[in-house]
């Protein structure tokens, strides 16, 4: 597979400016367990980068490694332009982390959290009340400010960590899973307080999730399986990488139209339940040109694949089984590939 | 488009950036201590069965005089001091592996503040502590005969700051690397124990000890802080007690100033071993 979007920026942002993160070659093992296997990328300043994969494909390994937590067993990676293994203190000035796991001290309050971390980042001091209100404001917390974290709910304790990960005005934020646990209006409320910070202060946002709306938010996604990058592209790319759309038509005489359609227009049909699908690279724009074949159409829809087919086409597993998993067995196909070569 | 760079600071760097991140890292302690209710009561419980039961207890079986005007109970208080100091102290070390083990070290470590500057907030944090700890037991003075003499009290709780030190800078030796709270406890136990009682807090060491004995209780570094925490609180209460229960090299008595340049000295070495242990890549 190949890595389609590697250095060739798609213009406007970043022209000029050395890129935010910067990976070639990264491996990481631990023991015999190979989490990454050779990673490239390169995310542009000012970009909202996805880096999506099954659970165990490596991405939190590589964020650590990002972070200076790690060192990598091979390759080299740059950070805001500095080397994260010999520039350690100059990355980690750079950066702000929202792990996967918490990493808050929950026997002081949400306030005393916030105040050690200003300290310890060494923000200027007349910054630093200001600071911690804007970041409660935004987080929904600031009556709270004074409560031990131990006697908060579990959105609320992610909801502190994402206040803190952004307190210090970092320069590249990774987001390890920020919003599992959050009610939609918290996640909301985090991604439109990400986009306004990306709007005033050209931060470069480095994502993981399992969830498709927030990867369709991203301006490139990375799909991650078994520590190597299956695919790296926009999203709209992305999608138009794995089929055509599928345009679902009932006429009065779907037999007729079938072969009509694929005689005057060349492309495949399908039968799916009885009705007639048509499979065409850009669906909408398809659309009138059955009427123009003079077809009597009872109704129309087009659907285009998923971030979640695309996911599933570079996986073999369901993007969505967090989500899933509450449900059913969907949890099932993520064990293949990454267990499997062990 | 051009692309609208707000202005934003970053942090500081240099000396006085890690200096701040040394002050919070121990005003951090500091804060847990005061929520920490349960510990402090707890705490309290052996230093006062040492001091009360120990020192009636056996002192009942020692003839008057044996440490001048001084009585058992009066002779043990320094050592009880010193030894509750050690327990406290070695907790709030290994403290450092509860935050390993529920992710707050990762907040520190991936700050942009050396290890070193981490290492040495810890240390004086627990130190602070359990000096702290130290105070409240040291109001208890008058119940062993010691009187309430403010230099000599504030002499005590800076020489039991120094005690605090090295152990901080040993459970951080012995902690800074493990990641599992069960992993670190048996290594603690097995060490406090005889550095306790090879410390001469229950009984002098210069004296009658067998030789085996006497050797093991000189190489122990706690035994000089002991030795200095008695001198001072005895004197105070024995003008004339001089020498008698001072340390002994052969038959030199070791200044008091010189147990206290040792135990700084080994608490030094082993926080500077902490902070390497603890800097290198994982
Ligand atoms: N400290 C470690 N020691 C040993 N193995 C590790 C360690 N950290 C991660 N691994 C292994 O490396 C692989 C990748 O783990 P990683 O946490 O990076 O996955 P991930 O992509 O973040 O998954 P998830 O979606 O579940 O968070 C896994 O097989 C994991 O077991
Ligand atoms: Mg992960």
């Amino acid at each position: 597979m190949t890595l389609t979007a590697l250095g060739t920026p798609s213009g406007e942002a970043g022209t000029g400016r050395p890129p935010a993160v910067e990976v070639s070659g990264l491996v990481k093992t631990f023991g015999d367990v190979e989490a990454v296997r050779g990673i490239d990328l390169s995310v542009r300043a000012g970009e909202l980068f996805g880096f999506l994969g099954p659970n165990g494909a490596g991405k939190s390994t590589t964020i650590q490694i990002l972070c200076t937590l790690l060192r990598p067993t091979a390759g080299a990676a740059r950070v805001a332009g500095f080397d994260v293994v010999r520039d350690r203190t100059e990355v980690r000035r750079h950066i702000g982390l929202v792990f996967q796991e918490t990493t808050l001290d929950a026997h002081l309050t949400a306030e005393q959290n916030l105040r050690f971390h200003a300290d310890i980042y060494g923000m200027p001091k007349a910054e630093v009340g200001p600071r911690i209100d804007a970041v409660l404001e935004m987080v929904g917390l600031t009556d709270r400010r004074r409560s031990l974290v131990r006697t908060f709910s579990g959105g609320m304790k992610r909801r502190l960590e994402i206040a803190r990960g952004l307190l210090h005005s970092p320069r590249v934020l990774f987001l390890d899973e920020p919003t599992i646990g959050l009610d939609p209006e918290s996640r909301a409320g985090l991604w439109g307080y990400v986009d306004r910070l990306r709007a005033e202060e050209d931060i470069t946002v480095f994502l993981t999730t399992h969830y498709m709306d927030e990867a369709e938010r991203c301006d490139r996604i990375a799909i991650v399986d078994s520590g190597r990058i299956g695919a790296l592209d926009t999203p709209s790319a992305l999608k138009a990488s794995v089929g055509a759309d599928r345009v679902r038509v009932r006429t009065a005489d779907d037999d007729a139209a079938e072969a009509l359609v694929r005689e005057r227009l060349g492309v495949e049909t399908a039968r799916e339940d009885g009705v007639l699908v048509v499979l065409a690279p850009d669906g909408e724009r398809f659309v009138p040109r059955l009427f123009e074949l003079g077809l009597t159409v009872r109704s129309v829809s087009v659907s285009r694949p998923t971030l979640d087919d695309v996911f599933l086409a570079y996986t073999g597993a369901r993007m969505s089984e967090r989500q899933a998993a509450a449900g059913g067995p969907a949890r099932s196909p993520v064990a293949g590939p990454a267990g499997g070569r062990r | 488009m051009t692309a609208t760079t707000a202005p934003v600071r970053l942090g500081g760097r240099g000396l006085r950036h890690e200096l701040r991140a040394v002050r919070v890292v121990w005003h951090r302690d500091l804060l847990r201590f005061r929520t920490d209710r349960g510990r402090i009561l707890s705490s309290f419980a052996q230093p006062l069965l040492f001091l009360f039961v120990l020192g009636q207890g056996l002192g009942a079986t020692l003839p008057v005089g044996t440490f001048g005007d001084a009585g058992y109970s009066t002779f043990l208080f320094p050592g009880v001091l010193a030894t509750s100091v050690m327990f406290t102290a070695v907790f709030s070390a290994i403290s450092i592996v509860w935050d390993r083990e529920l992710g707050f070290l990762r907040e520190m470590l991936v700050a942009p503040v050396g290890r070193t500057s981490i290492v040495l907030g810890k240390a004086l944090g627990g130190a602070t502590v359990a000096t702290l700890q130290s105070v409240v037991l040291l109001a208890l003075a008058g119940l062993v005969g010691v009187p309430y003499d403010p230099v000599m009290m504030l002499a005590t709780v800076g020489l039991l700051f120094v005690v605090a030190f090295a152990i901080t800078a040993l459970g951080l030796v012995i902690a800074v690397r493990v990641d599992q709270i069960q992993t670190v406890m048996p290594r603690v136990q097995l060490l406090l124990a005889p550095l306790m009682f090879l410390s001469g807090a229950f009984f002098p060491v210069s004296g009658q000890l067998p030789g085996w004995l006497h050797a093991l209780a000189l190489a122990n570094p706690i035994t000089y802080g002991v030795d200095a925490v008695r001198r001072v609180v005895l004197s105070r209460v024995d003008p004339s007690i001089g020498d008698s229960v001072a340390l002994h090299w052969g038959s030199w008595p070791v200044p008091v100033w010189l147990d206290v340049v040792l135990v700084a000295g080994v608490g030094g070495v082993l926080l500077a071993v902490a902070a390497w242990m603890f800097s290198r890549p994982e």
